[in-house]
């Protein structure tokens, strides 16, 4: 007689049951931390000088491989489409077409993904180790609230320092992208300035701006949250970095969805 | 008296790990919690703490005692020096920011690292030290904001013999200073017999053994005889996973 326990939807069943659990679970303690950081924020209760330490952290470390990134990306599309816009006799599009591209996704997009494996898996990891070795409750024993102390100035280190880094981001995607065209499509950067102009909204750099901060503050509340939650060994400590990798590519993809349908359809 | 507790209970996934558990410690008084691994002493600790919370039973603490708490493996923050890390509370502390200027502070921290032998080390960081050192220091930072009840979790758990004295004679010595309780979660002999006035033996979550040290030492209890000769044959039953 077949053990229904040994079937093959049994376990489809458990395993199904068991992820759904773990979701239910890190999308509470997400919730419970974001309501505990803006009790914070709101109170003004907020460590300034960690917030600084935190926000130069973001930026520093963040930088080189978010450039690297956005202008790497910047650089293949130009490739691809300035010798074909040029051969239509549309090369006045392509600085327009840059602009439009990097600023309403592109920029924001690769620096997101730039900034979750930088910084993202930093955070978390660093607070899944001190989860795991007691300092978090060392911390709480001392009357510090964790939150207060770790979170807090992280979470708003990446709602200042994002949109930064998309700003510094956007112009040298968009310096490549010129740089390109000219190599590619002889467009002179003269033109190829004009031609952003036509493409650039105060609009757009606004809406990119405040998705930026989004993503920032996203990704920081996350990463820390996964980590903050963590308990056991070193294998939990991985468990809680790649769930923050995770979690946050999926939380910036919607939250990219949402900003689209809000502004631009 | 500084803290008594009264029936606590605490389960986990359906096992009692603290069961009826009741207690009290007086002022100066070191108070041992022995037991096997698995036996739920760090769990009482925690609850003691506050870290987690009983399922029921009493903590009654003196008014407005501040509870220290030293950890396994010191728990020092590793991001900062042994200065930051001893002045932490005083710095963060709600009811402390902005109550010592940095020269009382620094006053403070040296005053603190010399009761635990440890004079000019404030600008090293953790990973200098070595783990007695960071044991001390972690001791420092509890008695930073001059608390009444102190904790020690596993204080000479991977230390060497010498190394493990200096560690117990230093407990005497912080409860000495502070007149604190302290409590004292251990499973070495040398700890229960040099730093402790009375003992308490864990079973199961239950106490199975409370009295003074010297009626612990004497085994008149099978429980007892059993922990002092560290027999696999007795009352208590060794599980596989400890």
């Amino acid at each position: 007689m077949i053990n229904i326990k040994d079937t093959l939807i049994f376990h489809g069943i458990y395993y199904l049951k068991r992820e759904l659990k773990g979701f239910l679970i890190t999308l509470g303690d997400i919730g419970y931390d974001f309501t505990r950081v803006m009790f914070y924020i709101l109170r003004l209760r907020v460590n300034f000088k960690a917030t600084i330490e935190q926000s130069s952290r973001f930026a520093v470390d963040s930088l080189p491989i978010t450039l690297t990134i956005v202008g790497m990306t910047s650089i293949i599309i130009a490739m691809q489409i300035a010798p074909e816009l040029a051969k239509q006799g549309a090369e006045n599009y392509i600085g327009m077409l840059s602009a439009l591209v990097m600023i309403r996704e592109l920029a924001t997009i690769m620096a997101g993904f730039a900034i979750i494996s930088m910084i993202g898996s930093s955070f978390a990891s660093e607070l899944a180790s001190m989860s795991v070795g007691e300092q978090i409750n060392a911390m709480r024993v001392l009357k510090v609230d964790p939150v207060e102390y770790l979170i807090v100035p992280r979470f708003l280190a990446g709602v200042i320092m994002m949109p930064l880094v998309f700003i510094v981001a956007s112009f040298v995607g968009l310096l490549c992208a010129g740089y390109v065209s000219k190599i590619t499509a002889n467009l002179s950067l003269l033109n190829y300035i004009d031609s952003l102009w036509r493409g650039l909204y105060v609009r757009d750099i606004m809406i990119a701006l405040l998705k930026s901060a989004f993503f920032g503050g996203t990704i920081a509340l996350i990463s820390c949250s996964s980590g903050y939650s963590t308990r056991g060994g070193a294998k939990e400590v991985g468990e809680a970095t790649t769930r923050a990798v995770v979690w946050s590519f999926l939380a910036i993809a919607i939250w990219d969805y949402i900003f689209a349908a809000m502004f631009y359809l | 008296m500084t803290i008594k507790v009264e029936n606590l209970v605490k389960t986990f996934d359906n096992k009692k790990v603290i069961d009826n558990i009741s207690f009290s410690v007086n002022d100066g008084e070191t108070l041992g919690v022995a037991g096997f691994s698995g036996s739920g002493k760090s769990t009482l600790l925690k609850i003691i703490s506050k870290l987690i919370s009983a399922d029921s039973g009493t903590i009654e603490t003196t008014k407005n005692s501040d509870i220290a708490m030293t950890f396994q493996y010191s728990a020092l923050f590793d991001f900062l020096d042994v200065y930051h890390n001893i002045a932490f509370p005083l710095l963060e502390r709600k009811e402390f920011k902005g109550k010592y200027n940095k020269e009382e502070l620094k006053k403070i921290v040296a005053q603190k690292l010399k009761i635990v032998g440890l004079e000019g080390i404030e600008n090293k960081f953790p990973s200098e030290l070595s783990g007695g050192m960071q044991k001390r220091v972690g001791f420092a930072r509890a008695i930073v904001t001059n608390p009444k009840i102190i904790l020690y979790d596993e204080p000479t758990a991977g230390l060497d013999p010498v190394s493990s004295t200096l560690i117990e004679d230093y407990i005497n010595q912080l409860k000495k200073e502070l007149n604190a309780s302290c409590i004292v979660v251990t499973h070495q002999m040398s700890t229960i017999t040099r730093a402790c006035d009375k003992v308490i033996l864990l079973y199961e979550g239950k106490i199975v053994f409370k009295g003074t040290t010297e009626e612990f030492l004497q085994g008149s209890n099978p429980y007892t005889r059993q922990f002092i000769t560290a027999s696999i044959e007795g009352p208590m039953e060794i599980k596989s996973t400890t």
